[in-house]
């Protein structure tokens, strides 16, 4: 092939040169060119190797159906050159080959071929194993370099909402949107391409409504675009259809549209298939309608002299374009024994022989096509010289989205082609329905728009359709089936069909998976319904019997950037921040998320280890008086006559014996009868309760109590309000709490006689209105200063100027709860621990109503032996290491349960663990071997509270 | 992705929303129930091809929960109705 530029014509801006490198070679092209269109211009005929055997490929299309011309644009791989907008000092390159497409070392492979059949990967690498072998194959095929350090795209998600969406910018979705909207219905056309038109952009000679084509087509974006309440969205490439209306389409690879349509045409065209003979996938082999779209679009010859082999009229007009341009056609090669009509006649009339009854058998050349041979009807065989052999099979509507959208399909024998039978959400229309000439799409686009927007009908442009002479369906005609494509971006032959029927993949989507059948950047667009028409012959089927593999979104690939949007960095999952995160920053606080919140881990001083600084913040907190902001406890108002009642429902322990200005610790479970959370509810009034739940919890317990209220406990009246961040907690903890509160200055009596115990109190602290409460997680005297979360951080300067105190974080915060055997639920307990497993058998039986989960804890699941239960673990060696997830070894081998929670404990003076353990109650004083990351720790086993177990500091 | 109709808010997208799966499971009495009929109202779901009947929760709307029947192979909905209204019939 020897493409080169016309001299005039396209719908290029020859003011705009551009220039460009490919392969490390630098070109020219100007506005308006496609990578292709451009690299076709500059005579570049090999643009790539293939797959598996790295053949010399050329450009064989022109749209999103090309198989050859997968590129890297920089840091992108994969990309069809034919989707690629030229822009100046673009660089790209082939994704296939080494070192360049022209000279390739790996095409070794292609000597190798008779021993690469469909299935090969699945038959020899069996042994060692696919692993082994996956390394050396990937980098022999490959596809495009992905650069880890190369910066993500931008990406964007947005919505739309519309009356009618119209896929497809070509002459039928025109028409479409021009009906849809002349009514002030809300329209959306989406376009692929970065310019309306469709098929319009390189017709020659096309008449609408009496005027040329691209006056009308110019006219009709006028109308469009000067409609309020039409969208035109160019270069947006609809992928997927969804339930209830709901496209996805992907604008310039950056923005994905998810546009909610209450009507949807789908005006998607056609795409041309080709006929496999030997030697097609040589470069100058390309689609009829492709060099005949670089010819007039972008005024790009694909090589001087055109052979052209088709079964049908419409390909025709490449001939009749090439012709027109002065430029030789050697022949017209038509399997139809006698093709006629206006088109026929034209080309006669142009003196282009048309060989009828022949195919084309095979293409000559080597690194380029440079003739064909032809074998007539006769069975003898001639050749001609050309140096561009346009193939055309017929056209396949794209039924892609139409499937998607729940549709069938029909074969059609008129056009040898599946079309749009019944059912889905979106219209068919045009070519897309198997109406391919352009008087019938604009017809049938018109009527479809009109249909969706529920308007009246209006005027109908108006095309005249030539009389065409009935394509004869035309496969295969090679005699060497090993050198006949199928798929070229796959490298399918036909070999590889008749293979893989013989082996009994007679089902199309095991035929596909059998010989990687579609499954390239491309998708089988243009290869597909050829590949199935060739399975059924060769298992003795019609193709309506083949039918056709599973349709599925994306159509076209969609860039993950763009699917991601902004859904990364630190707006991958928002993370909310402490009321005085600042103060614990200044203090230089180790901060992690936790459970969504970012919360001082501890507050390392200087170079000391984060395990250091939770020991020394875990004893000070013993020794005098520590700080903790504990806001991120849930928080939850429950309110109204029947709010008691409500939460003895709610919780295992009972609730509604509660007293006015009282605390209780409560479990709640699920109605499987699991530990679902924990939390100390306020008795706030008669009709009041704040139920504190656990920071990660505060979310899903809110859940539970509307999904209880609503959906089962209908007739109870309560109000449920999750007001967690509406108040900021700071939690005070050691014995010098009281005084280090008093001299803060509070108006609360903090006498444990006038302020006992699970007992909370309303004031002012620091002269800021604070609710506190007398409840500890550590197991020291403890009060939680609750006030209105932006006040938070003033009584946080508050207290800590009011004397010697050590901020602790939540790392020490679990050491302290550890010694005192408090659960953290998620950690002590997990998806199988009933409260009984936990410790709160007893609270379990003292309730004789129901509550959620009540009657699951009677199962037998619950009440079996062998169940794990919580104990403590004291490892022999004092300082040994424990981590949560060791395994307790049963006698017997295999696991007696698991540590959940350890620390290195300064009360202790050693390390001590919480474990849930096999039937662990009845075990006190066992002696258990834990397997801890491979390491063997010898353990004994305890009650699980090893500080203060009379709880006489609490007080 | 469906287009729900909440009855409080309009035709939203599925996003916004929570299925609460089957719907119209009666909550046995839990002193009475037997250890087969509780695991049944546990475990047991119909799982149907065709027309079910499911709750969803409008969790980033109005926080309310109401009954859809849905056909799951067409996945459209057939009708949308309160917590306490009886599953419609016959032409529903
Ligand atoms: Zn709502």
């Amino acid at each position: 092939m020897s493409g080169f530029r016309l001299p005039q014509g396209g719908r290029i801006d020859r003011t705009r040169p551009l220039a460009f490198r490919y392969g490390g070679r630098s070109y020219a092209g100007f506005a308006g060119d496609t990578l292709a269109s451009a690299l076709i211009a500059n005579g570049v005929s090999v643009v790539g190797r293939s797959f598996k055997y790295h053949r010399p490929r050329g450009i064989f299309a022109a749209g999103p159906e090309e198989p050859n011309a997968i590129v890297q644009l920089g840091a992108r791989p994969n990309l069809k050159a034919t989707q690629v907008a030229l822009v100046d000092g673009l660089e790209a390159g082939p994704v296939n080959c080494w070192p360049g497409a022209g000279f390739d070392v790996g095409a070794a492979a292609g000597l190798l071929k008779r021993f690469l059949p469909a299935g090969f990967y699945y038959k020899t690498f069996m042994w060692p194993g696919w692993r082994w072998w996956e390394p050396m194959i990937r980098r022999a095929a490959g596809l495009g370099r992905v650069d880890p350090e190369a910066a993500m795209p931008d990406g964007q998600r947005r919505s739309l909402h519309c009356d009618v969406l119209v896929v497809g910018g070509g002459p039928a979705g025109i028409a479409a949107a021009l009906a849809a909207g002349a009514e002030g219905a809300r329209v959306v056309l989406v376009e692929q391409d970065p310019q309306l038109g469709g098929a319009l952009l390189a017709a020659d000679g096309a008449v609408i409504d009496a005027m040329p084509a691209d006056t009308w087509l110019a006219a009709a974006i006028a109308t469009l675009e000067a409609r309020p309440d039409t969208r035109v969205l160019r270069a947006t490439v609809a992928f997927g259809v969804y339930d209830h209306g709901l496209v996805a389409a992907v604008e310039r690879e950056r923005i994905v549209w998810k546009i909610r349509a209450r009507h949807t045409v789908l005006a998607t065209g056609a795409i041309e298939r080709p006929i496999a003979f030997e030697n097609d996938d040589l470069p100058g082999v390309m689609l009829a309608g492709a060099a005949r779209t670089y010819l007039l679009r972008w005024a790009a010859a694909a090589g001087r002299r055109l052979l052209l082999f088709a079964n049908n009229d419409d390909a025709y007009r490449t001939a009749l374009a090439w012709t027109s341009r002065g430029l030789p056609v050697a022949a017209v090669v038509d399997p139809r024994r006698s093709p006629d009509g206006p088109l026929a006649e034209e080309l006669r009339a142009a003196g282009v022989p048309i060989t009828a009854g022949a195919v084309v058998e095979r293409a000559l050349g080597r690194r380029g096509v440079t003739g064909a041979v032809i074998r007539h009807a006769t069975g003898g065989r001639t050749k001609a010289a050309c140096d561009v052999l346009a193939v055309s099979g017929g056209r396949d509507p794209a039924v892609n989205l139409f499937v998607q959208g729940g549709g069938t399909l029909a074969w059609d024998a008129a056009v040898a082609a599946f079309v749009p039978a019944a059912g889905g959400q979106g219209m068919p229309a045009g070519a897309a329905a198997g109406a391919f000439a352009l008087g019938r799409a604009l017809a049938d686009g018109h009527a479809a728009g009109a249909a969706a927007a529920n308007v009246a009908a209006g005027t109908v442009p108006y095309a005249e359709d030539d009389v065409a002479t009935p394509l004869q369906p035309t496969w295969y005609s090679g005699r060497d089936q090993s050198r006949c494509w199928v798929d070229r971006a796959s490298d399918v032959t036909v070999a590889d069909v008749v293979l893989a029927a013989r082996e009994s993949y007679v089902s199309v989507e095991h035929y596909k998976r059998y010989t990687t059948s579609g499954m390239s950047p491309d998708q089988g667009k243009s290869s597909a319904v050829v590949a199935l028409a060739l399975l059924g012959a060769a298992t003795g089927r019609q193709p309506a019997d083949v039918g056709t593999t599973r349709f599925r979104a994306p159509w076209d690939p969609v860039p993950l950037a763009a699917l991601i949007g902004q859904d990364r960095g630190p707006q991958l999952r928002p993370v909310l921040h402490l009321p005085t995160h600042d103060r614990h920053a200044a203090l230089g606080a180790m901060i992690e998320e936790y459970g969504g919140w970012m919360r001082p881990a501890a507050y390392p001083q200087g170079a000391e280890s984060l395990d250091a600084a939770v020991f020394r913040e875990a004893a000070a907190v013993r020794a005098g008086v520590g700080l903790f902001d504990a806001s991120p406890l849930g928080k939850i108002e429950v309110r109204g006559p029947d709010a008691a009642r409500f939460l003895d429902r709610m919780y295992v322990q009972r609730l509604s014996t509660l007293k006015p200005g009282r605390l209780r610790y409560a479990v709640a479970a699920t109605e499987h009868g699991i530990v679902f959370d924990d939390g100390v509810v306020a008795r706030l009034a008669e009709d009041r309760f704040l139920v504190g739940t656990t920071s990660g919890g505060a979310g899903r317990v809110f859940d539970a109590f509307e999904e209880w209220l609503q959906c089962e406990w209908v007739d109870l009246a309560v109000f449920v309000t999750p007001v967690t961040h509406q108040w900021g907690v700071v939690n005070v903890a050691g014995p010098e709490a009281r005084a280090l509160i008093a001299a803060a200055g509070t108006d609360i009596d903090l006498a444990s006689a006038a302020f006992p115990h699970m007992t909370f109190r309303e004031g002012t602290v620091a002269g800021i209105p604070a609710r506190v409460s007398r409840v500890s997680f550590t197991g020291e005297l403890s009060y939680e200063i609750a006030v209105p979360a932006r006040r938070t951080a003033a009584l946080w300067d508050a207290l800590a100027a009011a004397g010697p105190m050590v901020p602790f974080g939540v790392e020490a915060l679990m050491t302290l709860r550890i010694e005192k055997g408090y659960i953290h639920v998620g950690a002590d307990t997990d998806g199988t621990t009933y409260p009984a497993d936990c410790g709160f058998a007893d609270a379990v039986a003292r309730r004789n109503d129901d509550f959620v989960g009540r009657r699951s804890m009677r199962r037998p699941d619950a009440l079996r032996g062998g169940r794990l239960q919580l104990v403590g673990l004291l490892p022999e060696a004092a300082d040994a290491t424990l981590h949560a997830g060791a395994h307790v070894v049963a006698a017997g081998g295999g696991s007696d349960g698991h540590v959940s929670s350890a620390c290195r404990s300064p009360a202790m003076g050693r390390t001590i663990a919480l474990a849930m353990v096999r039937d662990g109650r009845a075990r006190m004083g066992e002696a258990v071997t834990v397997d801890d990351l491979g390491k063997t720790v010898a353990a004994r086993i305890v009650a699980p509270v090893f500080f203060d177990p009379e709880g006489t500091r609490l007080r | 992705m469906l287009l729900i109709d909440c009855p409080w808010c309009g035709p939203r997208d599925e996003a916004e929303f929570r299925c609460g799966g089957e719907g119209h499971i009666a909550r046995p009495d839990p002193d009475t129930a037997d250890d087969a009929t509780w695991a049944a109202y546990l475990f047991d779901r119909d799982n149907v091809k065709g027309l079910g009947f499911e709750r969803w929760h409008h969790r980033h709307g109005c926080g309310r929960w109401f009954n859809v029947a849905r056909d799951t192979v067409t996945h459209e909905i057939r009708a949308i109705y309160a917590m306490t209204d009886p599953k419609p019939t016959g032409g529903a």
